[in-house]
């Protein structure tokens, strides 16, 4: 078996992964809806509804995709340079402690001052975090999956740490959370009386940033080429180790921001379980939009649907909402597949 | 050479076809080769002589045709089969695993998968008869990685012989060994023979081939064009029949050497694994020469060109540029002081395969105007450029857009030089610049580096081809074991001579002299 | 007690050569993936999985060693979808990795939810009891910590000495160890890269899977979410500190081991009584972290991990 490189793929083709993806999740959502004995076809109704089929659904779905935009930027940014960046939970921790510290009375602030300021140090506290596992790669080889996996358990216990010690909120009633943050720290909402707050509108406005370094930027032409031919760049002159740093700042500033966006908009506080795997589903986000920027934001929304769908679901028919986790990672799977059989053709040999 | 007319046939290659895509690589291809023989399977790189061996060695399937090994037919695509069979093939590239040793490798796949044992000893001196037998002295429980070129490919056909090869394969042979080397390659071949194998010899160098060969099988575009016996022709014949047509090669007329644009002095790197660091070298690059580099590959080469194309920094000693002492050394203020680096290897090195056209043209240029500015690509002006080097440089492809992994080598060959030459650089370091071209392209390869150097600038050549080094330099230097010899001008040395060098002996003399 | 007590009683070393038992089987399961050329980031979920599967044959009335049987077949299972996705197809390591990871998590806490719906408690089993080896196991300080384990314990020191006599001494493991050193070797000798590393891909994930159940059917006796919790990724660090060689990948766990079932003990230490006990949490961690970066001068990587065979690259 032989795999040989399709000169001029069609349009058609270059649209078939995203499309056998979401396809192929349909299919493998509705045999383990079988198998827990419901009907596929309420299942899938039952989620498509949960998502978006009011408008409670569409903005709970909306604030779920919030993070995930965030943590699929970064996990699209990173992985496009080949910097494998599985670290986005603990970046976003950073980022959600960074607030948690400053929002909550430390810095008696005007929201207009207070709330840049926030996001400013938040995003420093994720490039940092990232920027170790990226120079013991860059200066000592150290394969970065691993250490930014590692990474994460450690940042957790931190924070776990913290907030059972010097960041408990002595009102909090013994639970380990920090205090409720100000007033002045808190996102506003995008419309006064819907639950939107402007996580989302900056989740949008990030992804359009994003697009423009990649397209219209050097730093995005030598993040490409870096992650496409690292050996070519460095001969043509790119400096190869500067550009990788460059990726994991931002990178990690990405990750760490939907943190920010989590506590100071959504949440008010910080607590251990302030993210449900975030990070993690930050990669099936960027898979998912083939690494795109924009494709990030309609990945993110896709990703968000099912989970929001998935809960109300399950609550309505007894289906487990594992079933999302699932339909996602054979999401991933099959959009990999996918990816393969548009560029290149199987030749039986 | 014998001539065995009335021998057994042992293998018959009849209308094999084979196309990858849009390529026809192989056009109803067949010949017959004798007990005792040894036919030379000749053409210029893409003419489909490897992709032959490989359906041979089961490596690829034919779409059409039959192999015949002994008289019986040979499943397609199966490397075991052809094993069992009888063939054996030595690769260009050797299928070696640097981190095992020779016994290892030449085990491996010998016994099942499922037996128990490895009978090492049984096997260690079967590998040291037969080394004994065919002249190929090697050490079996050296560490792979630790040998030198030649002794590697002694390692490679001892794998061959190990399973019994009646019939082997070698495929370009002595394109990395010394002509001392390959001296020895013959003598072990001829052994081969008088012990009843059968050789099949592909080459692209003519007096190899008229040395070595009973019979000669030309290939072209992937036909058959000639076969006959060796004994009835010449070079300059095979070459014909080899580009169809007259040869056409630039005249080199010499060149007018000027100043140094260039310049080391007691310059020394450290040992990179297997090969030898460079050795306090002294040297430099006149404008309006070419200076040819002649060696073996893994003699320091590669340092050297890493050096000079700002790779790395020297472990002591000093490059000076136009007289001026040059400090910080890296690929971008190379490029920015004005030196073209074409790589080793266009792949690897040389260009981005995914990116198209135009993002490989502005690969070293993009980070100033007009290419961008203040961090903003400026893509109109990227665009301009690459479709100027495709009309300049005659780049055959579809557009500016198309990405450069579907471009043929020639044609991607010819983009680098159009990135680098367009600036008119002073110094040009061109690392084996017509590797895998066809001859068309490697004509016009060489009338760049003669137009520039007629301009002035200063031309490196390195090569593992002796023939194209001689061709084109004005002065050589013989490069063995990271030591430099001193320049040889054009004209005044014949292989055999530089073959003496290239072992390292001249350095040994010249040591004793003073 | 002080550090020095608490290394001489027989009860630390017992409890770190259990605690190291799972990694033992993990790590030789990651260690032949990587040997053949494949990093395998499946497994902390293929442990997850394995832990389910043993756990839950023995619940649906299954014997002890026929549920680790089915612990293999699963992991051997999610082994094969990583193998088809990353050997003929070349698809990356990493991606499929993690996704592998993630799909046999989640379908086996949605297999758990399906399988109990109404559980609060994990149910138990009757899981493998220690079994003293008489004589041996009399010996002090080290008699009961290697001699009166679970069958489990001994099963995982048997595989240590099995994988290194079938690497260094069958015509097999030397084709797993061409396989990743240069593919191209292993096919121009007749034999099938694909075979090879699929199987080895296979065998290697049967092998975490039993690593997972061990949790299930001798450290613990139930099932419960979060069981696994990192120890898989600390199985990739104990390949690179063992240099890919199982004898020292065993000693690797053992040392890690070591260090878990030390910090539970000095907890209980005045040393220990003031230092939160997360600190002692993200120990294992952190050390991971300094053996790959004290191994990262990596000269005994296999010299084909992670490369993808192209047959006749054109």
């Amino acid at each position: 078996m032989r795999l040989e490189p399709i000169v001029n793929p069609s349009l058609a083709r270059t649209l078939a992964p995203p499309a056998l993806a979401i396809a192929g999740t349909v299919v493998i959502a509705s045999l383990l809806a079988m198998l827990a004995g419901a009907n596929p076809f309420s299942v899938l109704g039952l989620i498509l509804k949960g998502a978006f089929g009011s408008q409670f659904a569409l903005l709970e779905t909306l604030n779920r995709a919030t993070p995930l935009i965030f943590t699929g930027l970064a996990v699209a940014v990173a992985f496009r340079a080949r910097l494998w960046n599985i670290g986005a939970e603990a970046q976003l921790y950073a980022g959600a402690l960074v607030v948690a510290i400053l929002g909550a009375g430390l810095l008696d602030w005007p929201a207009i001052l207070l709330l840049p300021t926030m996001a400013i140090l938040a995003m420093i506290a994720g490039a940092v975090l990232l920027l170790i596992p990226a120079l013991l790669k860059v200066r000592l080889g150290v394969d970065e999956v691993v250490t930014t996996l590692l990474i994460n358990f450690i940042f957790l216990l931190f924070v776990s740490m913290l907030l059972e010690g010097a960041l408990k909120d002595p009102m909090g009633m013994g639970w380990p959370k920090s205090a409720r943050l100000i007033e002045e720290a808190r996102l506003p909402r995008i419309i006064d009386g819907l639950r939107l707050h402007w996580g989302f509108g900056l989740a949008l406005i990030s992804a359009v940033i994003v697009w423009i370094i990649g397209a219209r930027t050097t730093l995005g032409y030598e993040m490409r080429a870096v992650g496409l031919n690292r050996e070519a760049a460095e001969f043509a002159g790119i400096p190869v180790s500067r550009v990788l740093i460059k990726t994991a700042l931002l990178s990690g500033g990405l990750a760490a921001l939907a943190g920010y966006s989590e506590v100071a908009g959504l949440k008010g506080s910080l607590t251990l379980d302030l993210s449900p795997g975030f990070g993690y589903t930050g990669i099936i986000v960027a898979m998912l939009a083939l690494l795109n920027p924009l494709g990030v934001i309609a990945a993110a929304l896709f990703v968000a649907g099912i989970f929001v769908g998935a809960d109300s679901m399950s609550r309505a028919v007894g289906v487990p909402t594992y079933l999302a986790d699932i339909m996602l990672a054979t999401a991933l799977l099959l959009m990999v597949v996918a990816i393969l059989l548009t560029r290149f053709r199987v030749v039986r040999e | 050479m014998h001539h065995h007319k009335e021998a057994q046939v042992v293998l018959r290659l009849d209308q094999i076809t084979k196309t990858f895509g849009a390529l026809t690589a192989n056009d109803a291809v067949g010949f017959t080769l004798h007990e005792g023989e040894v036919i030379a399977l000749l053409g210029e790189n893409g003419a489909g002589k490897t992709t032959l061996m490989n359906i041979l060695f089961g490596q690829y399937t034919a779409d059409r045709g039959t192999v015949e090994v002994m008289g019986r037919a040979l499943p397609p695509g199966n490397p075991r089969a052809a094993l069992d069979a009888g063939v054996g093939m030595v690769h260009q590239h050797f299928t070696l695993a640097d981190n095992m040793t020779v016994l290892e490798n030449v085990t491996l796949g010998t016994r099942p998968l499922w037996s128990l044992g490895q009978r090492r000893t049984a096997a260690r001196a079967r590998i040291v008869q037969l080394a004994d037998d065919f002249k190929l002295s090697v050490d079996p429980d050296a560490r792979v990685g630790t040998l030198t070129v030649g002794e590697r490919q002694r390692v490679e056909i001892l794998k061959a012989l190990y399973r019994d090869a009646r019939i082997l394969i070698l495929d370009e042979p002595t394109a990395v060994l010394t002509p001392q080397e390959t001296t020895d390659l013959f003598e072990t071949l001829r052994k081969a023979v008088a012990l009843g194998l059968s050789i099949v010899f592909i080459s692209h160098k003519l007096h190899e081939v008229m040395a070595i060969s009973d019979r000669v099988i030309i290939l072209r575009h992937g036909r058959v064009v000639h076969e006959g016996a060796t004994g009835d022709t010449d070079p300059q014949d095979l070459a014909a029949r080899m580009v169809g047509g007259e040869v056409a090669a630039p005249k080199a007329a010499p060149g007018t050497p000027g100043a140094p644009l260039l310049a080391l002095s007691g310059v020394s790197t450290p040992d990179r694994g297997a090969a030898p660091g460079l050795k306090s070298l002294d040297f430099s690059l006149l404008a309006g020469q070419i200076t040819g580099l002649a060696g073996v590959s893994g003699n320091g080469q590669g340092a050297l060109a890493d050096l000079i194309g700002g790779m790395i920094r020297p472990a002591s000693g000093t490059l000076s540029l136009a007289g001026a002492d040059v400090t910080s050394w890296t690929p971008r203020t190379a490029v920015q002081a004005g030196i073209a680096r074409i790589p080793e290897d266009r792949h690897k090195t040389g260009t981005i395969a995914d990116f198209d056209l135009t993002e490989n043209a502005i690969l070293e240029g993009y980070a100033g105007a007009p290419f961008s500015r203040h961090g903003w690509m400026n893509w109109s002006a990227a665009k301009a450029f690459s479709e100027d080097i495709i009309t300049r440089y005659d780049v055959r492809c579809p557009g500016p857009t198309t990405r450069i992994r579907l471009l043929s080598g020639g044609n991607m060959q010819k983009l680098i030089l159009g990135r680098v030459m367009e600036g008119e650089p002073q110094i040009i370091l061109a690392n084996q610049p017509v590797r895998g071209l066809d001859i068309g392209a490697v004509n016009y390869v060489h009338s760049q580096l003669l137009k520039a150097r007629d301009r002035g600038a200063a031309v490196l050549l390195i090569s593992e081809d002796l023939d194209e080094i001689m061709a084109l330099s004005d002065v050589i230097h013989v490069i063995s074991e990271g030591r430099l010899s001193p320049p040889f001008a054009r004209g005044t040395m014949t292989p055999a001579d530089l073959g003496v060098w290239m072992a390292g002996h001249g350095f040994v003399e010249a040591a004793h002299a003073s | 007690m002080d550090i020095l007590e608490i290394l001489m009683t027989a009860s630390f070393w017992t409890a770190a050569i259990r605690i190291a038992s799972p990694l033992i089987f993990a790590t030789l399961g990651e260690l032949i993936c990587e040997r053949a050329g494949v990093l395998n980031l499946g497994i902390e979920g293929i442990m997850v999985a394995g832990a389910f599967a043993g756990w839950m044959a023995v619940y649906s009335g299954l014997g002890l060693w026929p549920g680790v049987m089915v612990a293999f077949v699963v992991g051997m299972g999610f082994g094969l979808i990583h193998s088809i996705l990353t050997v003929p197809y070349g698809l990356s390591q990493h991606v499929v990795g993690l996704g592998v990871t993630l799909l046999a998590t989640s379908s086996t806490y949605y297999a758990y939810r399906l399988a109990l719906p109404e559980v609060t408690s994990p149910p138990k089993i009757a899981a493998f009891q220690p079994y003293e080896i008489p004589v041996l196991s009399d010996i002090p300080l080290i008699g009961p910590a290697l001699f009166a384990q679970t069958p489990l314990t001994y099963l995982a020191f048997i595989m240590v000495a099995i994988v290194a006599i079938i690497l260094y001494r069958t015509p097999l493991g030397l084709a797993v160890r061409a396989a990743g050193e240069n593919p191209q070797a292993v096919a121009a000798q007749g034999l099938s890269v694909t075979a090879i590393r699929m199987g080895a891909v296979m065998i290697g994930s049967g092998l975490m899977a039993i690593g997972g159940a061990f949790l299930t059917m001798s450290a613990f006796n139930s099932f419960f979410f979060e069981m696994v919790s990192g120890r898989g990724w600390i199985c990739i660090a104990l390949v690179v500190f063992g240099a890919w060689r199982p004898g020292k990948a065993l000693l690797g766990a053992i040392l890690f081991a070591a260090f878990d079932a030390l910090q539970i003990r000095i907890q209980q230490t005045p040393l220990g009584a003031g230092i939160p006990y997360q600190v002692f949490l993200m120990m294992p961690y952190f050390l991971s972290i300094l053996a790959l970066v004290a191994m990262s001068r990596r000269a005994e990587v296999p010299a084909a991990l992670m490369v993808p065979f192209n047959k006749g690259e054109r």
